[in-house]
């Protein structure tokens, strides 16, 4: 009998020497960096705001979000726009190239894979012929509460 | 056949006609012998009457078609206005409200009337010395079967006048016909090339479903001949007869018009008023547009805005003298196109002030006081979004007036005053503002009162309480978990509320202040910013980063040097025109990274208010005055501290507003 697998389509972006997946249904589109106004008093990941088209979007930085290290911006920064529920924000990440099936049989729940990392923003972590795929959980990584926890542990 | 397209038209007219009725009911009550009045309402009853029952609505038609017969009892002097009477029309008026807000919201409008309109019928045959019923009742006359009422009265009688013919029409189907719908279709097509169908027997309801047997009579106003039309009628297939007789209103039975001519004069001077009226209002050349289409158009100018920012900048960086030009051009065409665009969202705050009279009366008879409400500058235009807003805060306001502000009528004459309480209601332009006060002549704030209370509910400390100007004290009763009320009433006082209202109107970019004189009145002042979408702003510089600050809490800029600054407790105060100003040094406040340690010999200030108080923005340096668009932060950040929200500058980048109320405390 053969396995009905439901596919997930991820958009894949790069940070650091890591791979993430955030589903395709949640991102509008995939921007260059442009200028950023910063914001001030706004939590440490958010960026500040940008125009797209029109549009204010708040923007975040991931790598400060999950605790990388700054590297400055290059020609394959890409800001991914994504949306999640009634909310519009922008996330810079080191590259954007791909999009990627992910059978879900494939996925993984337990975060110990990656070891250190060890935090509720991933959904879970898939491995894709010889690359692993950190999914994440956009509310998670947006939500201020997750911030205000972390920056209670690092004082 | 099709009543969708003409809905909104219906609505939009039951409505006007219902707040002519309204307020003229109100003017009635307080002259109740001013006929005149009587036949405004008369008029516009009739008219509400006459669309409903066109549109198919009887509940509507018939309640109105009640409320009529008293009104004309009172024309005709049989009856006298009393407060009774006035209720039950109130009443009246007030269901009648329902049903149309249900037909609005997609209901059928209708509503159980048996109550009200046996109240009315009471008045009409108690009261009235010798009825005269207007309308005709269904009427089996040998002659016809038709019940003409007073509207189709008045159209039969003004055709005539105009020399067309009136027929009625009696269409008979071949007893084989099947498809009687479509055939009474093409009559009905027919007859509309060909004139007017004032009335047919069944009804149009009755036949589009197939109701009737073999014909159905109707009553047709024509310039054609009655030959000709009975030939163009028998073109249809499968109609089998038809029979075309003129219709004569004086074929009606002869005892109807007996008692109708009391009336008869009367109603045709009435029909002459209407018809005069009417031509006066299509003079007025106005369309009705939907407002979504004057949101989209808003829109669309926003992004122009933003555009021609950018435009401008462009052509000063290029300096071409052509192109200087015609970007000075848009620049002022567009400002024009504002300009219009931003009036065509006005609309009268009447719309909001005129469910304040009844709310008024209502109030004052629960509570047993005596006020006179006045209204002033209800013709003041505001916009739409404004106007959408500010309805739930006055409301709150003139309630709180009637609630606390003025006395009982015992109370009054006690203290000398007029037994009659005064609460003046007034709009106002003013620059870009616009102003709305709500007075009365009450036993004002009582401070001590207050502060007692305010302290009982900590809002603020005993300390607090000793340094506050009366303005403060008085506005303590804006802030949350305050009531004045020694105990809670339906009408207001729960605790929660003016602080409430205080938000609203903080939220629309407006302020509200109190004025007050113990037992003299209180005055409740309420700004209001004639637009909410476009703002003129001040940008200013900090560092390398951009701010706009909104132009109208702006009282002045200028340029100090740094020794006039002095220190008072601690903190940076200038001497602003003799006042004692405190500084803001934005770039401390909004974080700025800075780089480089340079003091500068002078300081550029921003001097802000907000209500009575000061305070100095130092920023680096300004860029000037500019119009912007008003954009919020989006939903992710919506709670930045002083920050309003952001525009998009003419290059392209974001410049965030600063909220100079957060930084003045």
């Amino acid at each position: 009998m053969s396995e009905v697998v439901q596919n997930e389509k991820v958009i894949v972006f790069q940070l650091k020497d890591e791979e993430y997946g955030v589903p395709i249904e949640n991102v509008g589109s995939i921007e260059r960096i442009q200028e950023i106004t910063r914001v001030p008093r706004a939590p440490r990941f958010v960026k500040g705001v940008m125009n797209l088209r029109g549009v204010i979007t708040p923007i975040i930085d991931l790598r400060e979000r999950f605790d990388l290290e700054q590297t400055a911006y290059t020609e394959s920064t890409r800001i991914i726009i994504v949306t999640i529920g009634d909310k519009n924000v922008g996330m810079i990440v080191d590259a954007a190239n791909d999009v990627v099936d992910v059978p879900q049989n494939q996925v993984e729940p337990s975060p110990e894979v990656v070891g250190s990392v060890n935090a509720d923003y991933i959904r879970g972590v898939a491995k894709i012929d010889q690359r692993l795929l950190v999914l994440l959980n956009l509310d998670k990584v947006l939500t201020e509460e997750e911030f205000d926890h972390l920056s209670t542990v690092e004082s | 056949m099709e009543s969708n397209q003409y809905l909104d038209i219906f609505i939009d007219e039951s409505k006007e006609n219902l707040q002519v009725v309204n307020d003229q009911l109100l003017n009635l009550e307080k002259d109740s012998t001013n006929l005149s009045i009587v036949d405004e309402i008369f008029r516009a009853a009739h008219t509400l009457k006459g669309m409903a029952a066109t549109m198919g609505y009887e509940d509507l038609s018939d309640l109105t078609h009640k409320m009529e017969n008293v009104l004309d009892a009172i024309r005709q002097e049989q009856l006298t206005v009393t407060t009774d009477v006035m209720d039950v029309l109130l009443d009246s008026v007030e269901y009648l409200e329902d049903m149309i807000s249900d037909i609005s919201e997609g209901g059928s409008g209708a509503k159980e009337v048996e109550s009200i309109v046996s109240k009315l019928k009471a008045i009409e045959s108690g009261e009235a010395v010798a009825e005269t019923p207007s309308e005709v009742t269904v009427n089996e006359s040998s002659n016809n079967s038709f019940s003409i009422d007073q509207f189709e009265r008045t159209v039969i009688q003004q055709a005539q006048s105009d020399g067309q013919f009136i027929y009625q029409i009696r269409v008979t189907l071949t007893e084989d016909c099947l498809l009687k719908v479509a055939r009474v279709y093409m009559v009905f097509e027919v007859l509309e090339q060909n004139g007017e169908v004032i009335k047919s027997v069944p009804t149009v309801d009755e036949l589009e479903n197939e109701a009737f047997d073999q014909e159905f009579e109707l009553i047709l106003v024509s310039s054609e001949s009655a030959e000709d039309l009975q030939g163009k009628i028998l073109k249809v297939s499968e109609v089998s007869q038809v029979d075309v007789e003129p219709f004569s209103l004086d074929t009606k039975t002869a005892e109807e018009e007996v008692a109708a001519t009391v009336h008869a004069p009367e109603n045709s001077s009435e029909t002459k008023e209407e018809t005069v009226e009417s031509k006066k209002a299509a003079g007025n050349k106005t369309i009705r547009v939907n407002i979504d289409r004057l949101d989209a158009l808003m829109n669309l100018f926003e992004e122009m805005v933003i555009d021609r920012g950018r435009l401008e900048q462009i052509s000063d960086e290029l300096d071409h003298n052509d192109l200087k030009g015609t970007v000075e051009r848009i620049s002022r065409i567009s400002g024009d196109l504002q300009n219009i665009i931003l009036t065509m969202r006005m609309v009268p705050i009447d719309q909001v002030f005129n469910r304040f009279p009844r709310m008024v009366r209502q109030l004052t008879r629960d509570l047993g006081k005596k006020i006179d409400m006045q209204i002033e500058g209800a013709e003041t235009e505001l916009d739409r979004t404004v106007i959408d807003e500010i309805g739930d805060p006055l409301v709150h306001l003139i309630r709180n007036a009637v609630d606390h502000g003025i006395e009982t009528p015992d109370q009054r004459l006690e203290t000398g005053k007029n037994e009659e309480g005064k609460l003046l209601l007034k709009a106002f332009h003013s620059g870009n503002h616009v102003f709305v006060q709500i007075k009365d002549d009450g036993k004002g704030i009582n401070q001590d009162k207050v502060l007692a209370k305010a302290i009982e509910n900590g809002v603020i400390t005993q300390e607090q309480s000793t340094s506050l100007t009366s303005k403060q004290i008085n506005e303590l009763i804006l802030e949350s978990g305050f009531s004045t009320a020694q105990e809670v009433s339906d009408i207001s006082g729960r605790g929660v509320g003016l602080d409430v209202v205080k938000s609203t109107i903080e939220s629309l970019g407006g302020s509200i202040e109190i004025e007050s004189e113990l037992g003299q009145g209180t005055t409740f002042t309420i700004q209001l910013p004639l637009t909410l979408s476009i703002i003129s702003v001040m940008l200013v510089v900090i560092e390398n980063e951009t701010y706009a600050i909104p132009l109208s809490s702006i009282i002045e800029t200028a340029v100090i040097k740094k020794s006039e600054i002095m220190k008072a407790h601690n903190k940076e105060v200038i001497d602003f025109r003799g006042n004692i100003v405190p500084l803001v040094d934005l770039k401390e406040v909004f974080e700025v990274p800075s780089d480089h340690e340079v003091e500068d010999e002078f300081y550029s200030v921003v001097v802000v208010r907000k209500g009575d108080q000061m305070a100095g923005l130092v920023v680096d340096s300004f860029i000037g005055q500019q119009e912007i668009v008003l954009k919020g932060l989006g939903n992710y950040l919506s709670n930045i501290f002083a920050i309003s929200g952001a525009t998009i500058l003419g290059n392209g980048e974001v410049a965030l507003i600063v909220d100079s109320n957060a930084l003045i405390k």
